[in-house]
């Protein structure tokens, strides 16, 4: 789960890393009043999560009250990347002489947390590591020992940077551990980390992300969570523990595992289609959780015919097929349902489905995403 | 003979009165007569498995009672951490954890302790090993497969399940069957796999079944380039799949340039791997 910049720097504010005053703002009203707390020139923040705001158009700086009006209405109006804007972030602007990019995330491969330093600050990561590797230094953090100081000493060293701010930022780098540690992050950055006039560090964005895995005992996230990134269909889903992702396609299918469900997905494209949903529905499911599942494949307009493929294991194919007949007679709309079971009770469960003649059997993947395919074409929408 | 996973393993199983942990363990009885002990908190002294398995209330009390050397692991996902921790230190030979879920964080602490360790993990949300005619240890419907002289070597559950299945239609055996499991952080890779495959006098081919999502399949690719002198066959599963979407897995995410199908099918066909386009397609291309 991703944490808005407002949110991140709550978080830093909370472990003592400098910040610049802010308030949060709704409406244009409400963007002049925190401006008039904290003092201008401020700077406006559109608060989505969305990279590149600032080139966007979601960033702007102001200077005095006759401006605010029109330059926060213009951001609450606009959309960033297919995101509308609702809420500003209105912060004290800060002058700085030098951008630095502190952060800790997560390495797949060396299954190790690394802590990054960047003496080019201010752009995204990926970019510095693509265009001036020389100017990142990363260092793994032992998860059982923590960041040590030294580390954070090294990089600032290797990395040529002032002697004067590595004090602070060992300060602020064992503050962001904390964070990472005790909040389940998987990434945790600031960019830019800047240096004032007077030499401090102050950290002028920041990202969180959480792991979802971790949630379950994270529970300030599950108040905090933002569903814009998920349509209205999705969190349905989630409220059946059903795994869904909408797509642009047109076959709605449902596939238990996760891998099985992308192969299917892929299926689907090669016999000449694609598909409309991700949809994976466990291992285990019952019959309450199979209908479910069929009722929100069909919320999306866009689905011209159904492919469920299901592969028993733990799951029963009995089971799933008892959850298809019972909701076979309320389904409000008419469309080709192609069913290939295989696996645990695949022969009880065709047994089951050949009562309901609007279902079509086949037996294998490949097949069953050809029929599919072939009559979705047969199908007006 | 077979990786991992032999007629020799005494089988433990964790979470063994839960309803899952208890179904799969009639299972794996069934098929190899050695679940040989189970622990559950609180249920030490029972008897399951028609009365004939003890179960424990810790791991030590069970490996110390029965001479256990695989753990299989069947708890909720907060405790299953905790699960993997208690086997490695009972020093069992290795560990299978089917459970699903386990936060990020806690698994580099594991990945970091087994560095200093003799145990083997495999997983988590892994639907464990197969070793046809020979011993399971997890989830994997053994009906499925037949011995044979084919490794295959999965981040999924179901959809090794095709492939294998496909494999038997086809009058084709496997020697084992190992699920990595489809988190992000894992026990043991795809390399680590390949490598036992390769020195398994009894494995003659490989089937590596990758997905989107970290660069697991580029590292492989590599490895086979370098050390596999069997014929390796691949499938990546999520060329459909859209970017800084997680596809079910939490491991299965194309994140920026890294992580897409695309990239790891060019990988692997640079390294000589044969890749086939749907799962039933390997009963077509591989040849015996």
């Amino acid at each position: 789960m991703k944490l808005h910049e407002y949110q991140a720097k709550q978080f830093f504010a909370r472990e003592g890393i400098p910040v610049p005053k802010s308030g949060l703002a709704n409406t244009p009203n409400e963007a002049r009043q925190v401006a008039s707390e904290i003092g201008y020139p401020v700077v406006l923040k559109a608060q989505v999560l969305s990279g590149g705001r600032g080139k966007a158009g979601g960033i702007r700086l102001v200077k005095n009250d006759s401006e605010i009006d029109s330059a926060s209405n213009l951001i609450l109006n606009s959309e960033i990347h297919g995101i509308p804007v609702q809420r500003l972030l209105v912060e004290k602007a800060v002058i700085f002489s030098q951008e630095f990019y502190l952060g800790i995330v997560n390495n797949r491969s060396l299954a190790k947390p690394v802590l990054i330093l960047s003496s080019s600050g201010g752009v995204e990561i990926e970019v510095v590591a693509r265009t001036k590797p020389e100017k990142i230094e990363k260092a793994a953090i032992n998860p059982l020992l923590g960041l040590q100081n030294f580390t954070v000493r090294s990089l600032a060293s290797r990395l040529g940077v002032d002697y004067v701010l590595w004090k602070p930022l060992q300060q602020i780098s064992a503050a962001l551990w904390k964070l990472f540690d005790h909040l389940d992050a998987s990434l945790i950055e600031i960019n830019p980390l800047v240096v004032t006039p007077e030499r401090s560090l102050v950290a002028l964005d920041g990202k969180m992300t959480i792991d979802d895995n971790a949630l379950y005992r994270q529970k300030e996230f599950l108040e905090l969570a933002d569903q814009a990134v998920e349509t209205p269909t999705e969190q349905e889903a989630r409220k059946f523990s059903l795994n869904y992702v909408q797509l642009d396609g047109n076959i709605g299918c449902m596939v238990n595992g996760a891998g099985l469900a992308m192969a299917t997905m892929d299926c689907i494209q090669q016999a000449g289609s694609e598909p409309a949903n991700f949809l994976d529905i466990g291992g285990g499911a019952t019959a309450d959780k199979v209908a479910a599942a069929l009722s929100i494949i069909l919320k999306d307009p866009k689905v011209t015919a159904v492919l469920i493929n299901i592969f028993g294991g733990i799951t029963r194919c009995d089971e799933v097929a008892k959850g298809l007949a019972a909701t076979l007679p309320g389904l409000q709309r008419e469309l080709p349902i192609v069913v290939r079971l295989a696996g645990t009770n695949a022969e009880e469960g065709k047994k089951i489905l050949q009562q309901y003649p609007r279902l079509l059997q086949a037996d294998t993947l490949m097949s069953a995403a050809e029929i599919a395919v072939r009559e979705s074409r047969q199908v007006r929408v | 003979m077979s990786i991992l996973l032999n007629e020799e393993a005494r089988i433990l199983v964790q979470g063994i009165t839960g309803r899952e942990g208890l179904y799969h363990s009639q299972r794996m009885h069934a098929y190899a007569k050695n679940v040989v002990a189970g622990t559950s908190p609180g249920h030490g002294g029972e008897w399951v498995l028609g009365d004939k398995v003890p179960v424990f209330d810790t791991v030590q009390d069970a490996k110390d009672s029965t001479q256990a050397d695989t753990s299989v692991i069947f708890v909720p996902a907060f405790a299953a951490a905790d699960a993997i921790l208690e086997s490695i230190q009972a020093e069992m030979r290795l560990i299978v954890c089917i459970s699903e879920g386990i936060p990020i964080k806690d698994m580099l602490k594991i990945r970091t302790l087994l560095e200093q360790s003799e145990t083997r993990l495999i997983g988590p949300n892994s639907p464990g090993i197969l070793s046809p005619g020979k011993a399971k240890a997890g989830i994997i419907p053994d009906s499925i497969a037949i011995p044979g002289r084919v490794g295959v070597v999965s981040r999924s559950g179901t959809l090794t399940y095709e492939v294998v299945q496909a494999l038997k239609s086809a009058g084709v055996g496997v020697s084992t069957c190992v699920g990595i499991g489809g988190d992000p952080i894992v026990g043991t890779s795809f390399v680590e796999c390949l490598d036992m495959f390769e020195s398994d006098p009894h494995t003659d081919q490989i089937i590596l079944i990758g997905e989107i999502g970290g660069n697991e399949e580029e590292l492989a690719a590599e490895f086979i380039m370098n050390q596999v002198t069997k014929p390796v066959y691949a499938y990546i599963a999520g060329r459909t799949a859209p970017e800084n979407r997680r596809m079910g897995h939490a491991g299965a995410i194309i994140e920026g340039s890294t992580g897409s199908a695309r990239s790891k099918v060019e990988t692997l066909l640079r390294a000589g791997v044969q890749l086939f386009s749907y799962p039933e397609e390997i009963a077509e291309i591989i040849r015996i």
